[in-house]
């Protein structure tokens, strides 16, 4: 099944809880309802006509005014993929989890946590996956600021070239 | 007649502190300690065709057996809180090579919030080998480099404190 006739289809099923279809396009995508993202999960994982049964990836997006969770899901028996976005605020953006559903969200959910603090309610392991337990702040934020040391190492950048840029902004 | 004339050739003579550094430099056994890209270079400059093996240096698993610690790869700051702590697990004599620009300075990543410019921000460096990665004859150069270094070095000489204390 092409992607659109995918999303389509998912919106003949949720009707209004699917926000928007992108145009036609290598990657089409549809924005839904963070809310009801479960649903959508759980729908297009056993409904035989899509049989999504692989959730590639998982990622998160810093758009400055709002933050997007993106799936991408595969399905290896029609051998089809589809693309799911959810838009969240920026301030403390929350999400349901989407373990139950795939088990591989488990990381990968953990790594948007870690970068971007989106919180993914129901999660069974909230934790830092790639940065340090004791790190403050989510690095791939846009507003992040990078504390001045850690543990005591300076995270000054040493390189006169890397200063000399600096002085230009 | 010097004395040292009448002694037959089998005899050879040096000094104490000369005879100690060359077996040191002749058995510089090495950490494995591979953080990135630079580690397959450091594998290959172990292996066969390179053979860091003849000028005695040999891997070891453990930091607390090892004389020299070759930082191969990029230093996240997370990293680093470890190796100081394995650095700190070796016995001395310990030296350090930063291999690589990132270990040296950071180089292509050190913007990256993640990663620390250069292991010189928490260890002692003897010897830097630029390169991305170091070819596997530019880490032999650093070892031999290395080894100029530990030649040089003076344990049995008398510190003016010591003097002190024997006197007291």
């Amino acid at each position: 099944m092409e992607a659109l006739q995918i999303l389509e289809r998912v919106k003949s099923q949720f009707g209004d809880r699917v926000l928007e279809i992108s145009e036609k396009k290598p990657d089409p995508f549809a924005v839904v309802d963070p809310g009801a993202i479960v649903e959508f999960g759980r729908f297009m994982n056993e409904d035989p006509e899509l049989a999504m049964d692989c959730l590639s990836n998982e990622s998160g997006v810093d758009y400055k005014d709002r933050i997007e969770v993106v799936y991408h899901l595969f399905s290896y028996q029609h051998r089809h993929g589809a693309v799911l976005k959810v838009k969240l605020p920026r301030d403390n953006p929350s999400v349901a989890t989407l373990e139950g559903v795939w088990k591989s969200a488990n990381w990968m959910e953990r790594e948007i946590f870690d970068l971007l603090g989106v919180n993914f309610e129901g999660h069974s392991d909230m934790r830092r996956i790639l940065m340090p337990e004791d790190w403050i702040g989510h690095p791939l934020r846009k507003d992040f600021v990078e504390p001045a040391q850690y543990h005591g190492i300076s995270t000054v950048r040493e390189s006169p070239i890397v200063r000399l840029d600096t002085k230009k902004k | 007649m010097p004395l040292l004339n009448t002694l037959p050739d089998y005899v050879l003579t040096t000094k104490t502190d000369e005879l100690l550094n060359w077996m040191r430099k002749s058995s510089i056994w090495y950490m494995l300690f591979g953080l990135a890209c630079c580690a397959i270079e450091l594998m290959h400059t172990g292996g066969p065709r390179a053979d860091l093996d003849r000028f005695g240096a040999v891997p070891r698993a453990s930091a607390r057996q090892s004389d020299l610690m070759i930082v191969a790869g990029t230093l996240t700051l997370k990293m680093a809180l470890r190796t100081r702590l394995l650095y700190d697990q070796m016995p001395d004599p310990k030296y350090v090579i930063a291999m690589g620009s990132c270990a040296s300075c950071g180089g292509l990543f050190q913007l990256a919030y993640s990663v620390c410019d250069g292991v010189d921000k928490i260890l002692p460096v003897d010897v830097y080998v630029p390169g991305c990665p170091p070819r596997p004859e530019a880490l032999t150069e650093g070892l031999l480099k290395l080894q100029e270094k530990i030649m040089t070095e003076r344990w049995l000489v008398r510190s003016p404190n010591a003097k002190q204390v024997a006197a007291a």
